[in-house]
């Protein structure tokens, strides 16, 4: 219906409404006129006719005008409601109403709705594009700190470690005993690695430099510190810190005028140098010390006999047998001296393990690439290759000197195609360079390795042999005349597979970033807050299980096995665990190996528990911790306070008791129905670690939940805990 | 009279042409082949001049050195320290503990004696 016909219909109704009225008033007056006397009856009869057709008026008009209620008031009230839900939510469209005002008002409205829609949807690929690429950039840090040789921790001005690689974490975490006690990871306090004096002494080394540089020359500037210490361990650090400068409006401490958010550390183990620096010392002081009191008696011989030479002839054999004694006891100080020296030597080159085969494949490409001059490629091949032998030699150099001597043969010989082969000879490798066929002369080979290499482009001062004597070999030039065949062999000392290899960064599932860092923790800040007020979402907890011979440790029942793993800012680290078995020194009960399947076998051999209590307390240190049920983990750690001299007050948050706040009407709060609940896969469960990797993820569900709740707090979630029914069991 | 020099050193192979040539030259020579032997030999035989090599057994020639000095009986007997370690805080420690003159191993059999006879003021 068109808005016209409306206002027509509106209009007839009113007119029929008014037209009723005049009619009804019009028949009263008339039956009163035309009567004169009160005629009860018939008057009572007209009332009532009046009455009616009131009624019937009155009923039509209520229907016609309730149609157009619902048309005119309800339905864009229903409108409004649709939109403030959709104002939520992204994808929803206004139903058509039934009106043509009303559709007009919904289309515009739907208008709206989709152009508010496609700007999401672009705000949002933006971000995703964003996020993509500070992705990209955060894998290519993570390939770039894996490999360096150094150890990197970068860390707030709390100290706080924002970032490490896997190097820093085997030089840092390693205990006095060679154990690992995990001293480094994300969130931890560099402190318990490094004295804290140490560390801030050269934080404000870092201001002189800043001062007066920045005076120099206007520009900004920073400098960096260095210091040497030693950690637990026992190795020699060498400490490099420069600082991480932040971004305007960033909180820090200011520098000579720039604001600095923390500092980087790099580290390089000085140990084996400085044992080298001092065992050099050593060497050259035994020799010029050594050496003075035998030059010394030979000297005085010497010259008794030359100017005395009407001596006695037993007087003379006493002095030749001076000189022959001394000068015999000189030379083979020297002999040790030079042996020593030489290994020192061996040292200083920059050789690196390389594994054989991988050098011999990259020499046989070198030698065939293009061809040099006018020559076609020398076609290459490798025999005989012994795959597993390593080889610590100066790459470069070496492949070098490989192509210098097949190329010459190319030029000089017209030789076509050349062999390599790498054989284990004892304790030495022997890499043969072999062609059959047109070969020189001794005199000219000997030549060739000891011209300085120019070969086409290249040009190099040293020679095959200055190449191969770096590398601790020897070269020759052999030919077999009943094959054919000659060959340069070069002998090299053969190496051991490294074993320090820098482990490559453990890859994160995707879209999950690689857990060796967290620069989120940069705007932490600890000691501003009691940890009783800080927020769920900013602590840093330890989740962690234990495994026990059996359920009474008041009864003598002992932890077998703890593992625990970390959450920062709301993260799960799987990467930094504890996980450690100890022998119990008493037997396990046939049940209790029922449930985790550690036998006594396995727990022979592993340290006692007052042993690994402190380097867990130390893993614990600054962390909420987490347990299931963890009033009955807490209760065997607190009964061993005296015994290993650490005390667990730490908070303690239950995951068993959070699940009953969150969850009051289920029967049971079992970590298996727990992770189902809240969708958590279950796997590895009743091994220590394992459930302390389940009893975390159900952690990490929770704390949405809990603030919804209002629980937002460390303190909100301990109350909480405690007023439910749970909290009133004791073990 | 001839002077009497005392040779204190363990190395035979030195002590061989020292004693050879004072000898030769004229002077009474003595030698003790350790540092408690070396000043037993000061104490007895009185020698003008005391040639002592630093590193002895028993006892080492800067504690020879600091007894000698420490005995006014003895404080004309002058004291000339041969070493085999050349360091120049070895040097200052010897003339520091009363030493008059020292000679680093290995030295020449003629400077030596010009040494000698400048302490004994020949």
């Amino acid at each position: 219906m068109k808005a016209p016909a409306k206002l027509v219909q509106a209009a007839a109704l009113v007119s029929l409404f008014l037209l009723a009225v005049v009619l009804a008033t019009i028949a009263v007056i008339l039956t009163g006129g035309a009567d004169g006397s009160a005629d009860g009856s018939l008057q009572g009869g007209r009332i009532v006719a009046l009455v009616l057709l009131t009624l019937a008026a009155c009923a039509v008009s209520y229907r016609v005008l309730s149609s157009w209620y619902a048309r005119y008031v309800n339905a864009p009230l229903r409108m409004a409601e649709d939109l403030a839900a959709m104002t939520a939510h992204t994808g929803l469209r206004l139903t058509e109403p039934a009106t043509d005002e009303l559709r007009a008002l919904g289309q515009a409205a739907n208008h709206l709705l989709a152009a508010r829609d496609a700007l999401e949807n672009d705000v949002a690929e933006r971000v995703r594009e964003a996020r993509a690429s500070l992705e990209e950039e955060r894998s290519r840090l993570a390939a770039l700190m894996a490999d360096l040789s150094q150890s990197v921790v970068v860390c707030n001005l709390d100290g706080r470690v924002l970032l490490y690689n896997q190097r820093a974490k085997q030089a840092l975490s390693a205990g006095p005993d060679g154990s690992n006690a995990e001293l480094l990871g994300l969130g931890r306090s560099i402190y318990t690695v490094f004295d804290r004096a140490l560390i801030e002494h050269a934080l404000e080394r870092l201001q002189p430099v800043a001062r007066d540089e920045a005076g120099g020359d206007g520009k900004k500037a920073i400098g960096s510190a260095q210091f040497v210490t030693a950690t637990r361990a026992g190795r020699l650090l060498r400490a490099h810190m420069s600082p991480v400068l932040g971004g305007d409006g960033q909180p820090g401490a200011l520098v000579g005028d720039l604001p600095v958010t923390g500092f980087v550390l790099v580290l390089e183990d000085v140990t084996q140098t400085n044992e080298r620096h001092a065992r050099r010392d050593e060497l050259i002081q035994s020799l010029i010390e050594g050496g003075r009191g035998p030059l010394g008696s030979l000297r005085a011989a010497a010259e008794m006999l030359s100017d005395f030479s009407d001596m006695a002839p037993r007087q003379r054999d006493r002095f030749l047998g001076v000189i022959r004694d001394e000068a015999g006891a000189l030379s083979a100080q020297f002999e040790k001296a030079a042996a020593a020296f030489s290994n020192d030597l061996r040292e200083r080159w920059l050789l690196e393990e390389i594994l054989g085969v991988e050098l011999l494949a990259v020499a046989a490409r070198r030698i065939g690439e293009q061809g040099h001059g006018e020559h076609r490629p020398l076609v290459v091949k490798t025999e005989d290759v012994d795959e597993s032998l390593w080889l610590r030699v100066d790459s470069f150099g070496l492949l070098q000197a490989l192509r210098y001597l097949a190329l010459r043969l190319q030029d000089e010989y017209e030789v076509r195609d050349v062999r390599l082969s790498l054989k284990r000879s004892g304790d030495l490798a022997q890499l043969d360079l072999y062609w059959v066929g047109t070969f020189m002369n001794n005199e000219v080979a000997m030549s060739w390795l000891q011209d300085p290499m120019n070969i086409g482009s290249e040009s190099s001062p040293l020679s095959v042999v200055d190449v191969i004597e770096r590398c601790n070999g020897e070269i020759w030039f052999q030919r077999e005349r009943v094959s054919h065949r000659a060959f340069f062999r070069t002998m090299l000392p053969a190496a051991e597979a490294p074993k320090d290899l820098p482990r490559a960064i453990v890859p994160a599932a995707e879209g999950e970033r690689p857990e060796f860092y967290d620069f989120d923790i940069f705007h932490w800040s600890s000691g501003s807050h009691e940890l009783d007020d800080r927020s769920l979402a900013e602590l840093s907890y330890t989740v962690f299980d234990t495994e026990t011979t059996g359920l009474q440790p008041s009864e003598g029942d002992e932890i077998i096995q703890i593992g625990a793993t970390r959450i920062v800012n709301r993260r799960l680290l799987r990467h930094e665990c504890f996980d450690q078995l100890i022998d119990p020194r008493r037997a396990l009960s046939p049940q209790s190996v029922k449930v985790h399947g550690i036998t006594r076998e396995l727990l022979v051999g592993q340290p006692v528990i007052a042993a690994v209590l402190p380097p867990f307390h130390a893993f614990c240190a600054d962390t909420v911790m987490v347990g299931h049920n963890a009033a009955f983990d807490m209760r065997f750690l607190q009964l061993k306070e005296r015994q290993s001299g650490v005390r667990f007050d730490h908070p303690v948050l239950d995951t068993l008791l959070l699940s009953a706040v969150l969850q009051p009407n289920q029967n049971t709060h079992r970590l298996e129905a727990i992770a189902e609940r809240l969708g958590v896969s279950v796997f590895g469960r009743h091994t220590a670690l394992g459930d302390a990797m389940v009893t975390g993820e159900v952690f990490l569900k929770m704390l949405p939940l809990l603030a919804e709740m209002g629980i937002t707090t460390l303190r909100q979630a301990r109350e909480a805990s405690e007023r439910t029914y749970h909290a009133r069991l004791k073990y | 009279m001839s002077k009497k020099i005392l040779i204190a050193d363990d190395e035979q192979n030195i002590v061989i042409s020292i004693e050879f040539l004072l000898r030769r030259e004229g002077f009474e020579v003595l030698v003790a082949s350790d540092g408690v032997e070396a000043l037993a030999k000061v104490r007895a035989e009185r020698p003008e001049l005391v040639l002592l090599d630093v590193m002895m057994p028993k006892m080492n020639g800067f504690d020879v050195c600091q007894a000698l000095r420490a005995d006014p009986d003895l404080s004309a007997t002058r004291i000339l320290m041969l070493t085999a370690k050349g360091r120049d805080t070895e040097v200052s420690k010897g003339l520091g503990l009363g030493a008059d003159g020292y000679m680093t191993k290995p030295f020449s059999t003629k400077e030596l004696l010009a040494e000698v006879r400048r302490l004994l003021e020949m």
